[in-house]
């Protein structure tokens, strides 16, 4: 408020000091007349395009909608129904399944890479950006680009695998491996990840390094001592972020798998899709986004409660 | 690379300086052919696929399904590039995802620096109330709006256009307000009240004032929306049904439901030729690129 400041002056000659205040408030009401303004093409775009949608979603939900009919009102059908249905609770599974698996796995080597990425060697901007480089790539080429390094006959590393002497898996042919299969993909694609790791490594203050070298710490020690605990705000904004993409997860088991096989590979992203666009079940996929809603909100809001139990903050 | 300069070198060096110091220099040097050697090995990794797309876009199909599979093209396949061409109306679906890209940037650079300057610059009762809903809306899947977005964008006669695609990036998006905000925050406030005593307006300030200080932040909102929209595929899958609107994703994703194995050197000229205009534009910005990502995180 450093312009009220400077026509303050102006005010100590008002023969009252009620007009002072109403002239502060009109110039405060001005303020946020200007501000509402700026905004302005967020409020209106949110209205549209996410509060609206949001909310009709909810109603659609009690309905039969279809593509081309509103439908009727038929209460909690669409949920009753969603209960009963196997191939739902299957894409749950394995949402989670790749989701946990992407999360977990994914912090691990990002955090690794991170601290790899960070240590003082030449050459380290060219290391940085190739492991960044596979997240620029459309997904959809990603994908195409994956089935043939993972095809259980002609590609290279099945072929690798047999002359090293491991087991080949099938991928995508194998309801086992097609998981895991879409799972490496997804690291494949970890590069933001860890630059957001590096960034948080290099606030780690100099100092608390130091000190420990001081008293003796091995380079294991530091890293578990100083590197990790400073690292959790960081694991957790991860986390979370991960958890929300993953649980929406569907290109690649669109482009690659269509669910297959035997459904091993179907998420709930593609599920709903499926329903929504393929069958024109509109209704049915509204109440599969909502339960999608509150399921992102509940593990987020549990993530965020354990927080307390394991994210350490630097100065508090 | 811009976090390159501030890596903080670690201080292992300083450990027991003066003290058998011809052995410790043998172990340090051991440690950074250690660290050169797993960041060799990781990139090696991390980069493969790159190579067995571009090597796989100039093979015959005889050498791409023979076993073992083999590095090399041999003979050289440039005809995977022109067959594709014929094949797939690759300029078209080129033409239009860069129209949609230059639609989403151009609507993204105006919209989210005029909201930004709301959440930064102006003070105003309960602006940071409201700017907790803007963090709070990036939660929101997807998946949630998809449906009655799609059935509003068909009664008023928006689909199978390019309209649902770009529209909604004039009205602002929470990540590309949240990263322009930290940018317009760290501007001094000098700069602006000076020229406001001297009669400028807030939009004449944000002009002449904000945005040419802000350039990088406005680079990195650009790429990122490039990158958004070059890579978009369930927005084009769901809006855009005659082929000749279609973008690279959806051309290609439809060439590999539609081809298979049988031509796959077709498909990785076609993927090759989609990944490299992404490359280019990371090649020459990489910077904003990283510094956009990094700001996301640290705030977190």
């Amino acid at each position: 408020m450093s312009s009220t400041a400077v026509t303050a002056p102006t005010f100590q000659s008002d023969p009252t000091w009620d007009t002072q205040l109403q002239s502060q408030r009109r110039k405060s009401f001005r303020k946020l007349l200007t501000g509402l303004a700026f905004i302005s093409p967020w409020i209106i775009g949110a209205a549209i395009f996410q509060v609206y949608p949001f909310f009709a979603s909810l109603y659609y939900s009690f309905r039969d909608t279809t593509m081309l009919n509103n439908g009727s009102y038929i209460g909690l059908d669409n949920y009753r129904d969603l209960l009963h249905d196997d191939l739902f609770w299957r894409s749950l599974k394995n949402t989670f399944y790749y989701t946990i698996a992407y999360v977990l796995i994914g912090s691990v080597l990002a955090v690794g890479l991170a601290l790899l990425l960070n240590r003082d060697v030449s050459g380290q901007g060219i290391y940085r950006s190739v492991i960044y480089l596979p997240t620029i790539v459309p997904l959809v080429a990603a994908s195409v680009v994956w089935i043939y390094i993972l095809h259980p006959a002609y590609g290279p590393l099945n072929y690798q695998l047999s002359r090293a002497g491991l087991p080949t898996p099938g991928w995508f042919s194998d309801p086992t491996w097609a998981m895991p299969g879409l799972v490496l993909i997804g690291l494949w694609g970890i590069g933001n990840v860890v630059i957001i790791y590096l960034a948080g490594l290099q606030d780690i203050p100099v100092e608390l390094y130091e000190a420990a070298e001081m008293d003796g710490a091995s380079t294991l020690r530091k890293h578990r001592d100083v590197t990790l605990p400073l690292l959790t705000p960081v694991i957790l904004f991860n986390s979370i972020i991960g958890l929300i993409s993953g649980f929406q997860y569907f290109v690649e088991p669109y482009v690659i798998t269509q669910g297959g096989p035997a459904d091993s590979t179907m998420t709930y992203g593609l599920y709903l899709y499926q329903n929504a666009f393929e069958y024109f079940k509109m209704g049915y996929a509204s109440a599969m986004a909502w339960i999608l809603f509150v399921i992102i909100m509940a593990v987020t809001l549990l993530v965020m409660r354990s927080s307390s139990k394991w994210v350490f903050y630097q100065g508090r | 690379m811009a976090i390159a300069g501030e890596v903080n070198s670690r201080p292992s060096t300083a450990m027991g300086a003066g003290r058998r110091t011809a052995e410790f220099g043998g172990k340090l040097r051991a440690g950074t052919v250690l660290t050169h050697l797993g960041l060799i090995i990781v990139c090696f990794a991390f980069f493969v696929p790159f190579v067995w797309m571009i090597t796989t876009s100039l093979k015959e199909n005889a050498q791409i399904i023979a076993w073992p599979p083999t590095w090399l093209p041999n003979p050289f396949a440039w005809s995977n590039y022109t067959d594709a061409l014929d094949e797939v109306p690759f300029f078209r679906y080129g033409w239009n995802t860069v129209l949609i890209s230059v639609l989403s940037i151009a609507g993204s650079l105006v919209s989210n620096t005029i909201v930004a300057y709301g959440f930064s610059r102006i003070e105003w009762p309960g602006r940071d109330v409201v700017f907790v809903f803007v963090l709070a809306s990036m939660m929101l899947p997807f998946q949630v709006t998809m449906i009655p977005l799609f059935i509003v964008f068909s009664k008023i006669g928006w689909t199978n256009s390019m309209l649902p695609l770009t529209v909604p990036f004039f009205f602002g998006h929470a990540f590309y307000i949240f990263l322009l905000r930290q940018f317009f925050n760290g501007i001094p406030r000098d700069f602006s009240d000076a020229a406001r005593l001297e009669g400028a307006n807030e939009l004449q300030i944000l002009w002449q004032i904000i945005v040419p200080l802000s350039k990088p932040a406005l680079i990195t909102v650009a790429l990122f929306q490039f990158l958004a929209s070059w890579k978009d595929f369930l927005g084009p899958l769901l809006y855009l049904n005659d082929e000749d609107k279609w973008t690279l994703s959806l051309g290609l994703a439809n060439m590999q439901s539609s081809m298979g194995l049988s031509q796959f050197g077709q498909i990785m000229a076609v993927s090759t030729m989609i990944v490299i205009p992404v490359l280019i534009a990371f090649l020459l910005a990489q910077r904003y690129f990283i510094q956009g990502i990094a700001t996301s995180g640290i705030k977190g």
